[in-house]
């Protein structure tokens, strides 16, 4: 038991490792699905992958279902390769609460990506456990960053509180909105929107997309700071609160203004890729500004202590099961607690006491 | 002591592989599998086999489950598995096929490495059944 327990390498791991980092598809194949599984020794595996990894850029991509999310990253994907960059997707769908059986449909649109291996297009499935899911996505991210791709793409349905999680691993969200979606629009305000870096009115050949295209515009400055220019100083005098968005994006990429991104509202229409090449210029200038302003750096940390606090809350828990266990089993614990001869509280304050005790003698 | 518990999930990919545009059956199949429990991914239509080959690879299915009512399956079928040699995807792999295939070529398919063949009529539970009793074995 222990740290360097559950990050040793193993030889046949240490292998796959290799494997994977000399450009072996079926190796990282081979890994995301030991990350999925939390197959044993899967922690090592990640653990030698991480200074590996760093050098993508992850973009994140959410939307109610029917947004056109696969269509567009199938497009976006085809685009990267067309300048030259390799190109990992990593496509989240729900599972279903009952079986736990999922159809992984993303991978039907992936149309102009075929037969391209540096395309890798991996599906994912929930598979239950509370927070696993951003886990097992951040994992799968950085097993195709240390294999090199140039752009990883995190896909799925912002549904819930699991999915922003999901795409919160993700240096830039955009978030997908079909026209006409006026209550979308309304449901987005709660969550998904606070996310979005780039906010993509899809399908925006239909009717209503200027509608919301106009509502979104809105929305995203009115989420700004109504402090905001008071006490930038920059323009000598306070810039009034307009809906100017050329300009004002403008003045993101410039870097000579504050550390904020005002987040860019694009238009898209997937089937056609039309929209496609200005979204990855937003992007690209998205990149850039978390470079440039300092951001990344507090990102990644943010990212990074929430990876550390999951790890270390879901193995404190593990040993708290396994005292559990030991003292006959949460059936048995409970039924005392139902024959009155003790209570919740006291249980678990005597389950967790000898870990508390290691606490405690480490720290004087 | 691992501290957390293995969530295994069955990975199928339900392929549909050249000009065939019937896929009733493959959604049928991708239905009970799913409801069995399984993660199925599916191709959707007109899959040439380097297409199959990528998306199983990828995919690191434990199953890959070809339909095929064209009567091709003797190209198609060994090109996928060819694929999947190349790879080195191929051991790890059970491959079915699902469709119309006369006896003699079952014989020559199963030759090849297709685990089993299904034809029509044959009871869901019977290619589940299959699956879990069969599923290669895996580090």
């Amino acid at each position: 038991m222990g740290g360097t327990d559950a990050t040793a390498l193993g030889d046949g791991d240490a292998e796959l490792v290799e494997d994977l980092l000399a450009g072996s598809h079926r190796a990282l194949a081979r890994v995301i699905t030991r990350i999925e599984n939390r197959a044993a020794g899967y922690r090592g595996i990640v653990a030698a992958l991480h200074e590996h990894t760093g050098d993508a850029d992850v973009i994140g991509i959410t939307g109610a279902p029917g947004a056109g999310k696969s269509t567009l990253v199938d497009k976006l994907a085809a685009a990267y390769r067309d300048r030259g960059d390799t190109v990992g997707v990593v496509a989240v769908d729900p599972s279903s609460p009952y079986t736990g059986g999922a159809v992984l449909g993303d991978r039907i649109r992936m149309a102009s990506n075929v037969g391209d291996m540096d395309v890798f297009f991996r599906s994912m499935s929930a598979r239950g456990q509370l927070g696993g899911l951003s886990m097992a996505t951040a994992d799968a991210v950085k097993a195709l960053d240390a294999f090199g791709k140039d752009v990883v793409i995190i896909e799925t349905v912002g549904a819930g509180q699991n999915e922003v999680d999901v795409v919160r691993t993700a240096d830039t969200v955009a978030v997908l909105v079909q026209p006409g979606s006026g209550d979308d629009v309304q449901t987005l305000k709660a969550g998904i929107l606070e996310i979005g870096d780039v906010f993509v009115v899809n399908k925006a050949d239909m009717d209503g997309a200027e509608r919301t295209l106009a509502e979104l515009e809105e929305m995203v400055h009115r989420r700004e700071s109504p402090t905001k220019g008071l006490d930038g100083g920059h323009h000598g005098f306070e810039v009034p609160d307009h809906p100017d968005d050329e300009e004002r994006q403008d003045d993101g990429d410039g870097g000579d203004d504050e550390t904020t991104w005002t987040p860019a509202v694009l238009r898209t229409v997937a089937n056609t890729g039309e929209g496609v090449p200005e979204l990855i210029e937003t992007f690209d200038a998205h990149a850039i500004h978390l470079r440039e302003s300092g951001a990344i750096e507090s990102a990644e940390r943010r990212r990074y202590a929430e990876e550390i606090r999951t790890l270390v809350r879901s193995d404190v828990g593990a040993l708290a099961t396994a005292e559990i266990e030991r003292r006959g089993g949460i059936d048995a614990l409970a039924d005392s607690v139902r024959r009155r001869e003790t209570d919740p509280y006291s249980l678990a304050a005597e389950i967790v006491e000898p870990i508390a005790e290691c606490v405690d003698r480490d720290a004087t | 002591m691992s501290a957390e518990q293995e969530t295994r999930a069955v990975r199928c990919l339900v392929a549909k592989v050249g000009l065939d545009g019937h896929d009733r059956g493959a959604h049928v199949i991708a239905r009970a599998f799913r409801d069995a429990g399984f993660e199925v991914v599916y191709s959707g239509l007109h899959r040439a086999p380097e297409e199959i080959v990528q998306a199983a690879v990828q995919e690191d299915v434990d199953v890959l489950g070809i339909s095929i009512l064209s009567g091709a399956h003797n190209t198609l079928v060994p090109k996928v598995i060819e694929g999947l040699k190349e790879y080195d995807a191929f051991e790890d792999t059970l491959v079915l096929v699902g469709g119309i295939i006369p006896d003699d070529d079952e014989t020559e398919l199963k030759e090849l490495g297709v685990a089993e063949v299904f034809g029509p009529g044959t009871p869901m539970e019977e290619t589940i059944e299959f699956i879990r009793n069969n599923l290669p074995e895996r580090a």
